[in-house]
């Protein structure tokens, strides 16, 4: 098995490391820096639950090589606020937007990226827009919600001058 | 008095804290120094007797430290492990399997990429064998005999209410429909898959068992019976469970990962961790359902008579159902459901095939599902052969709400209903008659829409102990209480949140009791170490049970409170009156002790002749179940071009009894009502006649996304259980139950003037458009 060396921006940290050419990125993300919020829930590329930003594009992190994300910077859960809360997060705790809480943060991430590129999506594109994402919990009703709610708190922000 | 949000307050959740910022600690969080990890070689085969397994083939991957098999097992007495029915099951077979993807051997290594390696190296020979999948003909004469231990494919016959009686009532009946119907298995693919992580520490002889599951003290005595000929003992095993990514009955049984590792982390002396993958669970862990039902309901005079259902459970190559001990069908007789008659009987025979064992629920209080689907077809066919509209048919035949107490002719004591109320709220906010003109008038223009109705009654909240036990342990559930000086407190309970907010709801119940505000207790589930003993987290019974004993552990501590109070205030206790969260006296509102105050007396000024603190401890055994219920009533259309089916409106009136905190509740409704309709629709495992599984990917079973779920509209009515100290019942499965008859009563009610009588689940576009063809009403294009 080949060795690599890459690094990668995490979450604004560079961290270089030697890898097998086939590690995952979530393995990457999961074992080699110990940030656990990724999560692993298939083994097909369909659930989404270890869906990090690459680039600002959401992606699911099993199906990335770590290799391949040499020299990009990548978002995951711990990273998504900057020590306060994201709006995102913020609006999926307001509108009880998890319940095991497995699937939110790449709910969550998928969702940031919804909104930096339409800072006003409609339900039917909330749904549209997170379909590659799988929760068996909520129904997705109060994910919607807090999508809406987290596009309001942003824009509030906006308004405000503090974004 | 400041307000101390307790029931019936929309309070946020305490534990989304640590999930939105991706700190909560799932089992493949843990890492312990040391650790190794387990993966699994499994067959390709369904049947099949296992010649030789190449142990050296994985040994020779780098970073592979030992293969474990049924042989290595067998030293230990390990290799087979009792099921929660009393069966067996292989942990890892010594020499032959039994149905596809079973574990075959396991091996162990430094590292998951070469635990994956090793097991993809690893070598075994077959001699496969012949298989039967289909249950009916595994009970042929002559049939492959799946188990070589036992005598028949037959597994049990268990039989309820008077056969003859319900044959006489259904003979004098005027008017008798009968339907078979099929319920598929089905899986709850929870999102986050099943594992462990083993710890034995040989110098202590001491095992901690980090695990996913709902049910920790259970499994931990269950743990020390099966271990004990090796010396381990109770108080040697620790079992925690970890916060858990969805469990919905997944995560009741015990699964052979878990001993293996268990088994590989004693043969290594270190750490062993076990996750499975998403094939690895779809394709072995328990299924649910996979029910082969025949039915009879009979009416007079537009009366309901008697219900009749003889069923063939598939149980797959072992009987491992998660029920209570005593009920190999679970509570499948509810299924007399939310009507008033005189005469049933049901019959379950369970049967082995060359399939995965299993028979656990899917989010579903035991077989619940199984029975409101029979009965709400059955209710549906009878309604129309009687000419009526299924409406109002039901509404006559309800049980009135001036009989409850309402004992079943099958035994159960339903304890409080208003099922008129709720069907009527429910056809009211969606528009029922109008509804009936639109498909009128839709009908003449060649549309096919329908509309359908479930009113169904739940059952759950086990025990009462004098019923139900599992393996003879009585299904009780627990909460310690205890205050500390500051008027905080810890709460720990018997059960094990998977996702529901017990951490909120419990703290709000608490906070109801005694005015202690719900962000100022912690509450924490899940460690034997530290919990009190309970039953877990299932069939909808942690706030019959553990919630009832938090409001009874609460209320303790409010008699001893009085006590300090009184001792504080010098005055007899008699004069003083309880506000929430302080006592004062009686006439003289100004002199009182809030609970808080009371808390630091506790701990300084405690009277004499009291010991000091303040906690307490509630075992409780619920006096009965509880029983919520409701009616949902779905819109469907569908195409005649692709047979695809679109709920067009769907709501859902729920009567869970007293709301805790009704955002939490409405949300346990939301994802019941998703993975309710999902079976009706999507979601299938399947298997061709050489036993290989289809849908044993995310790719080939479809849960469904946000596109895929409807939109629903929620109503309520209240009506509080009697016997539960606040008066509410579970929620957490109701809208799983009650959904699917809906949705499949709804598409046969718009083909129904096509001919169809029935259609099965789930109903693909596929299926339906086969019978819009059948029936020469397939649209072509």
């Amino acid at each position: 098995m080949s060795s690599h060396h890459v690094t990668i921006q995490v979450n604004g940290e560079e961290h270089a490391r030697e890898v097998e050419a086939r590690l995952l990125l979530v393995h990457f993300i999961r074992e080699e820096l110990g940030l656990t919020g990724t999560h692993i829930g298939c083994d097909t590329t369909s659930c989404g639950a270890c869906t990090v930003l690459l680039d600002g594009t959401p992606v699911k992190s099993c199906t990335v090589l770590a290799v391949a994300a040499g020299g990009s910077r990548v978002t995951t859960v711990e990273g998504m606020g900057n020590g306060e809360l994201h709006p995102v997060q913020q609006g999926f705790t307001e509108k009880h937007g998890l319940q095991c809480g497995f699937c939110t943060p790449g709910m969550m991430l998928t969702s940031k990226a919804l909104l930096e590129a339409n800072p006003d999506p409609q339900e039917d594109e909330i749904r549209w827009g997170i379909s590659g994402n799988l929760c068996r919990c909520t129904g997705y009703v109060n994910i919607v919600k807090a999508v809406r709610r987290a596009a309001e708190i942003m824009k509030e922000s906006k308004e405000n001058g503090d974004g | 008095m400041a307000k101390c949000r307790g029931l019936g307050h929309s309070v946020q959740r305490k534990e989304d804290a640590r999930f939105i910022r991706g700190q909560g600690r799932y089992i493949d969080d843990i890492k312990l120094p040391g650790m190794l990890y387990l993966d699994i070689t499994r067959s390709p085969y369904a049947h099949a007797k296992i010649t030789k397994i190449h142990d050296e083939t994985a040994l020779a991957v780098p970073g592979v430290a030992a293969v474990i098999t049924g042989k290595t097992l067998e030293a230990y007495n390990l290799a087979w492990m009792p099921t929660l029915m009393s069966d067996q099951q292989m942990v890892l077979p010594i020499d032959t399997v039994k149905y596809q993807a079973q574990e075959v051997a396991a091996v162990v290594a430094t590292s998951r990429y070469a635990a994956a390696d090793g097991a993809a190296a690893l070598e075994v020979d077959y001699e496969p064998l012949p298989v039967v999948v289909d249950p009916h003909a595994a009970l042929e004469p002559g049939a492959t005999r799946v188990r070589d231990d036992k005598d028949s494919n037959h597994i049990f016959h268990w039989e309820h209410g008077d056969r003859e009686a319900t044959e006489a009532a259904l003979a004098a009946s005027d008017t008798v429909v009968e339907q078979a119907m099929h319920l598929p298995r089905i899986h709850v693919a929870s999102i986050e898959t099943c594992g462990c992580v083993a710890s034995w520490n040989p110098v202590e002889g001491h095992l901690t068992l980090y695990l996913t599951t709902q049910a920790p003290h259970a499994i931990r005595t269950v743990v020390a019976l099966v271990t004990a000929h090796l010396g381990l003992a109770e108080h040697r095993i620790r079992v925690i469970s970890p916060d858990i990514g969805g469990g919905f009955g997944g995560k009741v049984p015990v699964y052979p990962g878990y001993v293996i590792a268990t088994a590989a982390s004693v043969v290594t002396g270190k750490p062993v961790k076990w996750i499975e993958d998403r094939s690895e669970n779809l394709q072995a862990d328990s299924f649910a359902r996979d029910y082969h039902i025949k039915a009879r309901l009979g009416s007079k005079g537009g009366k309901i008579t008697a219900l009749s259902l003889d069923t063939i459970a598939d149980h797959g190559y072992s009987d491992a159902a998660a029920n209570p001990s005593k009920f190999p069908a679970g509570l499948y007789h509810i299924c007399t459901g939310s009507y008033d008659l005189s005469d049933a009987h049901v019959s379950v025979d369970g049967v082995y095939t060359n399939k995965p064992p299993g028979g656990i629920a899917y989010r579903c209080s035991f077989r619940v599902t199984e029975a409101v689907h029979a009965i709400e077809r059955m209710v549906d066919l009878l309604a129309r052969e009687n000419g009526e509209d299924p409406a109002d048919f039901r509404l006559r035949n309800f049980i009135r709400p001036d009989q409850f107490p309402y004992t079943s002719v099958l035994g159960w004591e339903y304890d409080s209903g208003d099922y008129g109320a709720a069907l009527e709220k429910a056809m009211d906010m969606i528009g029922y008659r109008d509804l009936r003109a639109e498909q009128t008038e839709k009908r003449a223009r060649g549309e096919l829409m329908g509309i359908g109705i479930s009113s169904f009654t739940e059952i759950v909240g086990a025990g009462p102990s004098k019923t139900f036990d599992i393996l003879g342990i009585k299904m009780f559930d627990s909460s310690e209480i205890r205050i500390h000086p500051t008027g905080k407190a810890i709460a720990r309970f018997g059960t094990k949140s998977q996702g529901q907010g017990h951490e909120t709801t419990y703290a709000q119940i608490i906070a109801e009791e005694l005015g202690i505000p719900p962000e100022d207790i912690q509450v924490e589930e899940g460690d034997t170490d530290t919990a009190p003993y309970g039953l877990g987290t299932y069939a909808s019974r942690s706030t019959p049970t553990a919630g009832a004993a938090a409001a009874i552990a609460s209320r303790k501590i409010r008699a001893k409170a009085k006590k300090i109070a009184a001792h504080l205030l010098e005055a007899d206790e008699a004069d003083l009156e309880w506000e929430q969260g302080r006592f004062f006296v009686k006439g003289s509102p100004d002199r009182g002790k809030t609970i808080q105050e009371i808390a630091f007396a506790a701990y300084t000024n405690h009277p004499q002749g009291l010991e000091a603190g303040l906690e307490a401890t509630s075992y409780y055994d619920p006096p009965n179940l509880t029983f919520p219920f409701g009616s949902y009533v779905c819109a469907v259309d569908i195409d005649r071009g692709t047979g695809q089916v679109r709920i067009r409106r769907f709501v859902a009136v729920d009567d869970c009894g007293v709301r805790i905190n009704p955002m939490i509740v409405e949300g346990q409704i939301h994802g019941g009502l998703a993975m309710g309709i999902a079976p009706a629709l999507f979601e299938e495992i399947s298997y061709d006649p050489d036993g290989n599984i289809t849908g044993g990917n995310f790719v080939e079973y479809l849960v469904p996304t946000a596109m895929e779920t409807p939109h629903w509209e929620l109503g309520e009515t209240v009506t509080p259980s009697p016997h539960h100290p606040i008066g509410a019942k579970g929620v957490g499965e109701s809208a799983t139950v009650g959904a699917p008859a809906a949705v499949v009563n709804a598409v046969v009610d718009a083909l129904w003037h096509l001919g169809v009588r029935h259609m099965e689940i789930p109903m693909t576009p596929a299926r339906v458009w086969s019978a819009l063809n059948e029936h020469g009403a397939a649209a072509t294009r």
